[in-house]
């Protein structure tokens, strides 16, 4: 049975790691300042998920432990995932009263007389 | 409990023994990760239901104490990784002193907290029977704002009123409108902010107890299982924060 060594990460990634992530948070700072649209919400859960992966891989050593480990670690996404596309697969395809309310469009037209009350 | 890191009857090797911990912390993180993944959940529905209100509410966060809390934060999960090395490289006075460093940062971290909890309660905006959005656009000194800062909150409140308003509804209702939807905000930010804190206080304790141990030299490259192990608890806290601080306080900059 092969064993998996210790691995030590040296304080140069450390410190590397630190200086990337100070400057992904300058970064989504300023990009969201700048109107983008619905792609500004992209663009920082982008720069999130990158300095996630960061934490993850090297100061949790992620990319150093066993591969028994990183099935375990990718699990938990994998479950997050079920959780969240399935659970929004519903919510994003119904028309609930509240979303009605925010579709801009449609509210500004007064109802016709004998015209149905939905546009 | 292990005293020095000595073989366990369980396990073939140190090595062995020492993976079985780290796996143990990674299952104990995952049930994390869903934990919180329940309110990003909640307040992503939320969010795509009431986009107008939870802009408004986000713009009424301090973002430089945001800004300034994610740099404390993530300077301490370094201070924790360098307390790891220490450790790991058998430098026992060091590993105390990475592990304060960390400490002071996380309660530094609680402190700027306090501060914007005690400026939403001035500003009315815990949720509850007094919560009131629009009540820095009527109280200018209250709220302590400057002249242009309280004319961007009052054109802010009145761009929500409008954006509230759907067919044949009145000023008054589209407020209350307003006022709920943003309440739901400002529930979310407290409930999710709180754990998130709530997990940093039980972090500071561990922390502690640690300091305590490493002081005594009980870490070292034989044995820094705890050290390793708070260490990818606190590495958790500090990615639950990268998605906090763009999602509650960055929604709607654009706009502002």
């Amino acid at each position: 049975m092969s064993e998996h060594q210790e691995h030590i990460v040296s304080p140069k990634i450390y410190l590397t790691i630190l200086i990337v992530l100070l400057i992904g948070t300058g970064a989504t700072v300023y990009a969201a300042k700048i109107d983008l649209g619905r792609w500004n919400i992209v663009l920082a859960l982008t720069i999130a998920v990158t300095k996630m992966t960061l934490v993850i891989l090297f100061f949790m050593h992620g990319k150093y432990s066993a591969r028994r480990t990183k099935l375990i670690i990718a699990s938990g996404f994998f479950w997050l995932a079920i959780m969240l596309v399935l659970t929004l697969a519903d919510y994003t395809t119904r028309h609930a009263e509240p979303s009605r309310s925010q579709l801009a469009p449609v509210r500004k037209l007064e109802p016709q007389p004998g015209a149905p009350l939905s546009a | 409990m292990h005293r020095t890191g000595e073989l366990y009857g369980q396990f073939q090797t140190l090595e062995q023994q020492k993976e079985s911990a780290t796996l143990g912390m990674w299952v104990f993180l995952i049930t994390e990760i869903l934990f919180f993944g329940g309110l990003f959940l909640a307040y992503t529905v939320n969010r795509h239901a009431f986009p107008t209100a939870f802009g408004v509410g986000g713009n009424m966060l301090d973002l430089n104490l945001g800004f300034f809390n994610t740099i404390v934060l993530i300077a301490s999960s370094f201070t924790m990784a360098m307390s790891v090395w220490s450790a790991q490289t058998s430098r026992r006075k060091a590993v105390p002193a990475w592990l304060i460093a960390t400490l002071l940062l996380g309660s530094a971290f609680l402190g700027i907290k306090v501060v914007e909890y005690k400026q939403k309660f001035d500003h009315h905006l815990i949720p509850g029977h007094n919560f009131d959005v629009t009540y820095c656009s009527r109280n200018q000194v209250a709220c302590g704002l400057g002249d242009k800062e309280f004319a961007d909150e009052q054109k802010e409140i009145r761009e929500g009123i409008e954006a509230e308003k759907a067919p044949r509804m009145s000023e008054e209702e589209a407020t209350v409108a307003l006022n709920a939807h943003a309440q739901l905000y400002f529930s979310l930010y407290f409930g999710m902010t709180g754990l998130h804190a709530l997990h940093m206080v039980i972090g500071a304790g561990l922390l502690l107890w640690l300091i305590f141990e490493g002081f005594k030299g009980r870490f070292d490259a034989n044995y820094n299982t705890p050290v390793e192990n708070i260490g990818l608890y606190w590495h958790f806290v500090d990615i639950v924060w990268i998605f906090l601080f763009p999602l509650l306080y960055l929604i709607n900059r654009h706009l502002a």
